[in-house]
């Protein structure tokens, strides 16, 4: 009998003694991670699940992206943070819509984020934005440009930063028809071959035929191609007026240079470029007319001083990437400023009152209730004439911005109507 | 027109397997005389395209094809010296691990010494434009990168085949043993492997940087298609390995002529191929050591 109470007794003990173990190896993780306890939760650090592709053929981008979201945290915090609470961003590598979509239900569901923000590629933002709705947390999709994700596959714990596909299109379009390169003409196009390229290719499509030119041939290209050899002399046999470009990331730069090197005649326009691609291309390279979302050369007094912060922070100019995510995650603050919460559905309400955000251009930006996508300026741009460039990253010669200052800031985007959008 | 397109891209395909040469042809060097899968091969690759672009500055293009392979090479022989050595008669899955590791520490080096962002590498002006003979195009430094090849492929079976170096290799390959008993070491000549194998890695860099992008993993993406060109050709063959770059270059380009989506499979099923009929490989020996 006394046997068997002290074997009670010793079984209680170990169990007291794993328990105590178990909390001591908490308490010691939470230490370690930077937060004082589960207590702590609600007065500790705002976190905020960050995933962009840091490796691959987006991963330049990515690393823009990581450094332009850090330096919006670090100023943010320096003044004081959010609601009296420090940001945390954690920025992993998304590297594919698989493993972003594992690391975005990790981030909810070990490291409690109370939002998820960023992304380039369109697949990997469509898989976060699925983990978003189902876990009803908010993902803010910040560098996707595709169609796909506002239209048919939008959620309403989802909202969109940059300009979608169709603006695309439409802001290096417009130039194009200006410039008389599409009335008539045969257009022979390359499409990168994934979601975000597919999208494009559509949209490019509607766009010709809407505008009277004739796409002869459209070519798919697989997202890891580097040799574009087959695609020149195709391009040549061709023998089209106009070369659209519908590529994303690295293939971009590599089908300039390489159509630089055959030395083709026909002239190139391209609905996609990240002003990194363009940089990598180097000057003598790129020519024609391409769209992007923001510039360095922006003249206004917010971008210039963003430009100026981030070269000094890190010695070199930041690229449209950089600037999105710094510009997503100031409209986060002044969400969770302005409902004084952090709370997913009052922040939803916040974005969907249409409330402006200051986005470093000259005009505020809102995001559209129906469809969460920011409602913003866009802009053409095209090559300098060989010589004037000051540096090796100054060869882009920077358009007037779309839509015209006349003109409503959702003139350019697909209209409700024409959307597969249904929250 | 289908004919002048398939001579076309034929010439094309053909460089696109002299530059899948460079560096199968070292790995498969490697593999023969160590034993050791080299998975930082590529290291070597993307190092020749960085420092070319630092030689260019002080060289010109055609100064930095000849310097940048060698300062490469002078690196291969510190590596084989204090790591690959070690390495030789271990379990082949160390050897693995350690290159490996090596890889991913080189692609960060790249990273913080040049920055992730892609870099600009341009060509001389001189290189560019288009050769158009009859009815068919060609790039003008495609040519020449393939005369570069060719020549450089021309020294190395020179060397393998013609003179005592290349003999006592050979015989290293085939019977280790016997050549030690012989009295002569081996490690001499494995230095000197390891050191022509990645000059040639980064002289594929040098050449290539112009016509893609310089960034960190341009190393880790060649070594897939490397190892596919080693595998199909077999190991231990120049002529194997020769004949599979050339095949997979020509069946990709071909390939994407008539069905894009196909192009980047299509070395695959190749390979599945080759493997299927003839697991040593379309010209492999049998290498005792390993089988």
């Amino acid at each position: 009998m006394e046997a068997k109470q002290n074997k009670l007794e010793t079984q209680a003990l170990s169990s007291q003694r794993r328990t105590l173990l178990q909390a001591g190896a908490l308490v010691a993780g939470s230490a370690a991670l930077g937060f004082p306890g589960l207590a702590g939760a609600q007065s500790g650090p705002i976190k905020i699940g960050h995933l962009t592709p840091m490796t691959g053929f987006l991963g330049a981008l990515g690393e823009y992206a990581a450094q332009g979201i850090k330096m919006a945290a670090e100023e943010i915090n320096a003044a004081g943070g959010v609601l009296g609470r420090q940001l945390d961003v954690m920025s992993e590598d998304s590297v594919n819509p698989q493993t972003a979509a594992t690391k975005a239900q990790r981030m909810v569901e070990r490291d409690k984020v109370t939002v998820l923000m960023g992304e380039i590629n369109s697949g990997s933002a469509l898989t976060i934005s699925q983990v978003a709705a189902r876990n009803k947390i908010l993902f803010m999709s910040i560098g996707a440009r595709s169609d796909a994700l506002r239209g048919k596959d939008c959620n309403r714990y989802t909202f969109h930063v940059d300009i979608p596909v169709t603006v695309m299109v439409n802001a290096a379009g417009e130039a194009l028809v200006r410039e008389g390169l599409v009335k008539g003409k045969k257009i022979f196009a390359l499409t990168a071959d994934y979601l975000f390229g597919h999208d494009l290719s559509r949209q490019a499509k509607r766009f010709f035929a809407a505008n009277g030119g004739t796409v002869i041939g459209d070519e798919l290209v697989a997202t890891d191609v580097t040799d574009f050899s087959p695609y020149l002399l195709k391009i040549r046999q061709a023998r089209p007026d106009l070369v659209a470009t519908n590529l994303a990331g690295n293939q971009v730069t590599n089908f300039v240079k390489q159509y630089a090197e055959f030395g083709l005649p026909y002239k190139v326009a391209g609905f996609n470029l990240n002003t990194a691609d363009a940089w990598a291309a180097g000057e003598g390279n790129l020519g024609g007319i391409w769209p992007t979302v923001w510039h360095h050369e922006l003249k206004t007094p917010g971008s210039q001083a963003f430009v100026a912060n981030f070269t000094k922070k890190y010695g070199r100019i930041p690229e449209n990437h950089a600037w999105i995510e710094y510009v997503s995650l100031k409209m986060m603050a002044q969400a969770m400023t302005a409902t004084k919460s952090t709370d997913t559905e009052k922040l939803i309400a916040y974005f969907e009152s249409e409330a402006q955000f200051d986005i470093l251009k000259a005009r505020k930006a809102y995001f559209r209730s129906w469809d969460h996508q920011l409602m913003q300026e866009a802009y053409p741009f095209t090559v300098k004439p060989k010589g004037q460039a000051k540096n090796k990253q100054d060869f882009l010669l920077f358009g007037e911005a779309v839509p015209a200052a006349n003109q409503p800031l959702d003139s350019l985007a697909p209209p409700k109507a024409e959307s597969a959008c249904k929250m | 027109m289908e004919i002048v397109f398939l001579l076309e891209q034929v010439v094309n395909g053909l460089v696109l397997g002299g530059y899948y040469l460079l560096l199968a042809l070292g790995l498969s060097l490697i593999f023969s005389v160590g034993g050791i899968v080299n998975l930082a091969h590529g290291a070597f690759y993307a190092l020749g395209a960085y420092l070319s672009l630092e030689v260019i500055k002080h060289a010109g293009f055609t100064g930095s094809i000849f310097i940048t392979p060698v300062l490469v090479g002078l690196l291969g022989i510190l590596f084989e010296r204090y790591l690959l050595r070690r390495f030789y008669t271990a379990d082949p899955i160390l050897s693995l691990l350690v290159t490996f590791g090596l890889a991913m520490v080189a692609e960060q080096a790249l990273r913080m010494a040049w920055g992730s962002a892609p870099l600009a590498s341009t060509m001389p002006p001189e290189f560019k434009g288009q050769l158009i003979m009859g009815d068919m195009m060609f790039s003008r430094y495609r040519l020449f990168i393939l005369g570069v090849v060719t020549v450089v492929m021309a020294g190395i079976w020179l060397l393998l085949h013609k003179t005592s170096f290349g003999r006592v290799v050979r015989a290293g390959v085939q019977k280790p043993d016997m050549v030690a008993v012989l009295g002569i070491r081996l490690q001499p000549y494995m230095t000197a492997i390891v050191m022509l194998g990645v000059a040639t890695a980064a002289l594929g860099g040098v050449l290539f940087g112009p016509i893609t992008i310089v960034h960190p993993a341009m190393g880790t993406e060649i070594m897939t298609v490397a190892f596919v060109v080693v595998v199909i050709g077999g190991l231990g063959s120049f002529w194997g390995v020769v004949l599979a770059a050339l095949l997979v270059g020509v069946v990709r380009g071909v390939t994407i002529h008539f069905q894009p989506a196909a192009g980047e499979a299509s070395m695959y099923v190749l390979m599945f191929l080759v493997l299927m009929f003839r697991p040593r490989g379309l010209l492999g020996e049998r290498i005792e050591r390993f089988e």
